[in-house]
C-alpha cells in the first residue's frame, strides 16, 4: 500500500514523478490491425539483452514463416524466428536504432504465399516441470516487449535463495502516446490469462497482480471481471503518474516494497512481466510457436493513421511509414515512447522485439519541446521534487558540468538513475539532465574497462 | 507515397518539456511584486519610484558593463537584475539619495551576484548583499524614516533624494518611525490595520503585508514559490513571539504584530525563497526557514536594530550549503527494511 492511501486518496503510487501530457486518446480505442508485409525484412541478431544470437541458415536458403533462423548463444540469450516465408537475401551488417551497424539476417520475401505458421509443436503446459517451462519459454525467443528486451527464461529463472511470492503482470503504460499494452489487455486478455498462469508456474509463485493506471478504466472493468474467482490473480489499480510503469515505481506502488538498490524484484519476491509479453507468451507457448510479431502504436502528429498495429518483426520503418502515411515536415523519428525511446536516425531500420511504439514528430511539434535556450541551474528543485528515485538531479547536473564524473557515482548515487527523465522534463532552466547523466555512466564505465585492461 | 532520402534529426530522449521557464518564472516574481510596489508607491510619491529606477539601473548597468559583450543583451533579457535591483530598491527607504540607491544596485550584482561566477552561483541573496553594503556604508541614511505623503504631494520629491553624490545629504526636520522602532525603543505598538494596508513609515516595499501576501499567493498558485519557506518563517516567528509576550507584554510585541511589521513578509515570501540560495530538499527547506524565523525575532527583541530579516536570511543563506549536505534525500532501495 502506498502513502497516498493513508492520505484518502484510494489510488496506489509511488513518491515524486511527473504529469506530461497523455497523447493516447487518438489511439486508444483504435483495434490492433495487421500491417501489410515489407518486400524485405532485417532481422538483427541482437533484438535483446545478452549475447546475440547464432544465424542456422545460409544465404540462398529457403525459409518458412516461424522457422528456426538463428539460435541462442548461451544462457543469455534467445533464438531467432523467420517471420515470413522467403529466402534469406544476406547475412552482414545493417543499421540499428542504436545507431552502429550490426549484424543482420536479410529475407526476401515470396509474394503471393499464405504467410501461415507452418512449424509447431503442441505442449501441455500444465503438465510440465518448471525447467521445461523456462526452456520453452527460451525457445519461444521471448524477451520483454515493454522495451527492456530482457530475455524472460531469464527473468523466470529464480536466483538460488530467493523466493518468488508474486507475479506482476505490468499493464501501467506510463509513457505519452503508446497505447499497445492497452490494446492487448483488451482484446487479447485470455493470452494474457494464460501467460500470467506459465508466469506463476515457471516461477512458483503463488499470486498475480496485474497493474494498471487509472487511465484505462475499460481494461481494469473488463479484467475484473476476467479475473479467476479463486482470488490467485487480481487487478491492481494506480494512480496515472510518469514513471509509474518503471518495476521499482510499480513494486513500490502495489506493495510498499522497495527493491534494494542496485538489486532485483526477486530481491522482494516479485517476477515483473509487461503485459504485452505475457499475452504473446499465452499464445505462442500452448504451440510451441516462435515470436515473430508484435503489437506497436504508431502515432505522433507526423502520422497520417495512427493506430495499433500488429507488425512482423523485422519490418523497416521506412515499409511501416509508407503504410501509414508520412506528413511532409515530419522530422523526428522515435522508436518506444516520448519520454525514453530512442532518435532513429535511418529510416531502415527495423521493429525488433523491444520496440513497442514508433513516434513521428514534425518540425513544429519538435520546436515546442525543444528548449531554445538553456539557463544556469537556479537550484529551483523542480528535479529534486520529481527523481523517483530521490536523487539529487540538480547536484548531479552541476557536478556533470565539472565532469566529475566519479563523484557523481560515489557521493549522489548515479548509478541509481534509470534515465527516465523526469528531471530534464522539469527543468525550467532547460538543462538536458538525464542526457548529461547518461554521459557520464558512459565514461565512467569505459574509465572502469581501461583500468581492467 | 515512396520514401527515399529523408532527412531525419536526431535528438536524445526525452522528448517531452513542461513549458515553465526561468525566464517566465522571473517575469512571475516581477508581476507579483507589482502591487506591492505600486502600493509603496502611492504611500511614498515619486521620491520612492526614482530611488527604485536608481537602484535598478544600478543593477542591470553593472550586469552590462561586467559581462561578455556577446551574452550582455541576454542576460539582460533574463530579468534577473530587474529583479535584484527592484527587490533592493523595495527594502530601501523612501528618502534615500538617489546615488546611494544606484551604487546599492551596482553592489547588489556586483558583490552579491558576478563575482560569484554569475547566475546560480551565488551563496547570499544578491538583493540583500547590496542592502547589507548600504546599511554598513550609509547607516544614518539607510535608518532615516520619512512619513508617508498623501496623493496630493505624490509629486514632491524628498529632499535628500537629490543629494549630490559623497556629499552629506540634508535631512529635513521630518522623520518618521517605523512600526519596528516605535516598538523597540518607545514600547509603542502600532494598530495591525494599518501593518496590513501598508499605512505605516518604513521601506517603500515592505508596509503594505496584505499586497505582499497576495503576490505570495499568486506565486504559490503559479507554482514558482516553495510554500515551505514562508510558512516555516512566519510560523516560527509566529509562535517565539508569542512566548516572548507571554513572558513579557510590555516589551515584546504579539505574534501578529511581528509578522506583519517591518520587512518579514517581502522577506519570508520574496527574498528567502529565492532558490539559488535556499536547500534544495523539503527537510533542508525547513530547517532554513525555522533558523530564519528563530533569527529574526533573537535579532529583533535583543539586537542593536529594530529589524533582523535581513541578517537572519543572509545568516542563513551562508548555512544553505552545510543543510544541503547532511539533507541529502534517502535514496530509493537504500537503507530500508521491506515489510
Amino acid at each position: 500500500m502506498g502513502m497516498m492511501q493513508l492520505f484518502g486518496f484510494g489510488k496506489a503510487t509511488f513518491s515524486h514523478g511527473i504529469h506530461p501530457p497523455e497523447y493516447k486518446a487518438v489511439t486508444e480505442q483504435k483495434s490492433i490491425r495487421r500491417l501489410a508485409f515489407a518486400p524485405e525484412m532485417i532481422l538483427p541478431l541482437s533484438q535483446h539483452f545478452g549475447a546475440p544470437s547464432i544465424p542456422v541458415v545460409h544465404v540462398g536458403q529457403e525459409v518458412v514463416r516461424g522457422e528456426l533462423v538463428a539460435r541462442a548463444d548461451g544462457f543469455m540469450s534467445v533464438p531467432l524466428h523467420a517471420p515470413a516465408t522467403g529466402k534469406i537475401k544476406s547475412i552482414g551488417l545493417m543499421p540499428t536504432a542504436r545507431g552502429p551497424k550490426a549484424p543482420a539476417i536479410v529475407l526476401k520475401l515470396y509474394s503471393g504465399v499464405s504467410q501461415e505458421v507452418l512449424y509447431s509443436s503442441d505442449q501441455n503446459i500444465a503438465d510440465m516441470s518448471q525447467q521445461a517451462i523456462i526452456q520453452a519459454v527460451k525457445d519461444t525467443g521471448m524477451v520483454g516487449l515493454g522495451g527492456a528486451s530482457f530475455p524472460t527464461h531469464v527473468k523466470m529463472t529464480v536466483p538460488d535463495g530467493q523466493k518468488i511470492e508474486v507475479v506482476m503482470a505490468n499493464g501501467c503504460e506510463c509513457e505519452p502516446y503508446l497505447t499497445t499494452d492497452h490494446r492487448v489487455m483488451m482484446e487479447y486478455s485470455m493470452d494474457l490469462f494464460t501467460g500470467i498462469r506459465v508466469a506463476m508456474q515457471a516461477t512458483g509463485a503463488g499470486r498475480a497482480i496485474i497493474g494498471i493506471e487509472d487511465n484505462k478504466p475499460d481494461v481494469i472493468e473488463a479484467l475484473r471481471k476476467a479475473c479467476p474467482a479463486d482470488g490467485s490473480v487480481t487487478v491492481g489499480v494506480m494512480k496515472t503518474k510518469y514513471p509509474q510503469g518503471a518495476e521499482k515505481m510499480m513494486i513500490k506502488a502495489l506493495l510498499g516494497r522497495e527493491v534494494p538498490s542496485g538489486g532485483y524484484p526477486s530481491a522482494v519476491g516479485v517476477s515483473m512481466y509487461n503485459v504485452a509479453t505475457l499475452s504473446q507468451l499465452g499464445a505462442l507457448l500452448p504451440q510451441g510457436h516462435g515470436l515473430i510479431e508484435r503489437v506497436i502504436t504508431v502515432s505522433g502528429p507526423g502520422i497520417e493513421k495512427p493506430g495499433n498495429y500488429l507488425v512482423a518483426l523485422g519490418t523497416p520503418l521506412r515499409h511501416v511509414l509508407e503504410q501509414l502515411g508520412f506528413q511532409g515536415d515530419a522530422r523526428e523519428l522515435i522508436m518506444g515512447g516520448p519520454m525514453m525511446g530512442v532518435s532513429v536516425a535511418s529510416l531502415d531500420v527495423p521493429v525488433t522485439k523491444g520496440v513497442s511504439g514508433i513516434l513521428v514528430l514534425t518540425e513544429e511539434s519538435m520546436s515546442k519541446q525543444i528548449p531554445k535556450k538553456v539557463w544556469p541551474c537556479i537550484r529551483c528543485a523542480h528535479c529534486v521534487q520529481a527523481c523517483p528515485i530521490h536523487l539529487n538531479p540538480s547536484e548531479l547536473g552541476m557536478l556533470a558540468a565539472k565532469r566529475q564524473y566519479e563523484t557523481m557515482e560515489k557521493r549522489y548515487h548515479l548509478n541509481d538513475c534509470f534515465e527516465c527523465g523526469c528531471c530534464t522534463y522539469v527543468c525550467p532552466s532547460g538543462i538536458p539532465l538525464v542526457q548529461y547523466f547518461r554521459i557520464a555512466k558512459a565514461i565512467n564505465r569505459e574509465n572502469r574497462e581501461r583500468a581492467a585492461v | 507515397m515512396k520514401l527515399k532520402e529523408h532527412r531525419l534529426k536526431l535528438q536524445a530522449a526525452p522528448l517531452l518539456k513542461q513549458s515553465m521557464t526561468t525566464g517566465q518564472t522571473m517575469r512571475d516574481v516581477l508581476l507579483a511584486l507589482l502591487p506591492a510596489t505600486l502600493a509603496g508607491l502611492w504611500y511614498f510619491g515619486l521620491g520612492a519610484l526614482l530611488v527604485l529606477i536608481a537602484s535598478i539601473a544600478g543593477a542591470m548597468l553593472t550586469e552590462w558593463l561586467f559581462s561578455p559583450a556577446e551574452s550582455r543583451m541576454q542576460r539582460l533579457s533574463d530579468n534577473t537584475a530587474l529583479l535584484t535591483g527592484l527587490l533592493l530598491g523595495l527594502t530601501l527607504p523612501p528618502a534615500l539619495p538617489l546615488w546611494m540607491a544606484f551604487i546599492g544596485g551596482a553592489a547588489s550584482i556586483g558583490l552579491g551576484k558576478l563575482i560569484w561566477g554569475g547566475m546560480g552561483q551565488n551563496l547570499f541573496n544578491p538583493a540583500l548583499v547590496g542592502r547589507a553594503f548600504l546599511l554598513a556604508t550609509f547607516p544614518i541614511a539607510m535608518t532615516t524614516w520619512s512619513p508617508q505623503s498623501g496623493p496630493t504631494e505624490f509629486f514632491q520629491i524628498y529632499a535628500s533624494n537629490l543629494a549630490a553624490p559623497f556629499m552629506q545629504s540634508v535631512y529635513d526636520g521630518i522623520s518618521a518611525a517605523t512600526p519596528l522602532g516605535l516598538m523597540k525603543f518607545e514600547q509603542q505598538s502600532t494598530g495591525l490595520w494599518a501593518l496590513v494596508s501598508g499605512n505605516t513609515s518604513g521601506c517603500i516595499g515592505e508596509t503594505s503585508g496584505l499586497l505582499l501576501l497576495l503576490g505570495g499567493l499568486y506565486l504559490l498558485l503559479r507554482r514558482d514559490l516553495d510554500w515551505r519557506i514562508p510558512a516555516g518563517i512566519l510560523g516560527t516567528v509566529a509562535l517565539f513571539s508569542t512566548t516572548l509576550y507571554i513572558v513579557d507584554s510590555t516589551h515584546y510585541p504579539g505574534p501578529l504584530f511581528s509578522v506583519f511589521s517591518g520587512g518579514l513578509l517581502l522577506g519570508a515570501i520574496f527574498m528567502a525563497t529565492d532558490p539559488v540560495t535556499s536547500p534544495l530538499t523539503p527537510r533542508g527547506t525547513w530547517i532554513f526557514a525555522v533558523g530564519i524565523g528563530v533569527l529574526v525575532v533573537l535579532i529583533r527583541a535583543y539586537g542593536g536594530f529594530p529589524e533582523g530579516v535581513m541578517y537572519a536570511i543572509l545568516l542563513m543563506n551562508a548555512a544553505t550549503p552545510l543543510i544541503d549536505r547532511y539533507t541529502q534525500p534517502r535514496v530509493f532501495g537504500k537503507g530500508i527494511k521491506n515489510p
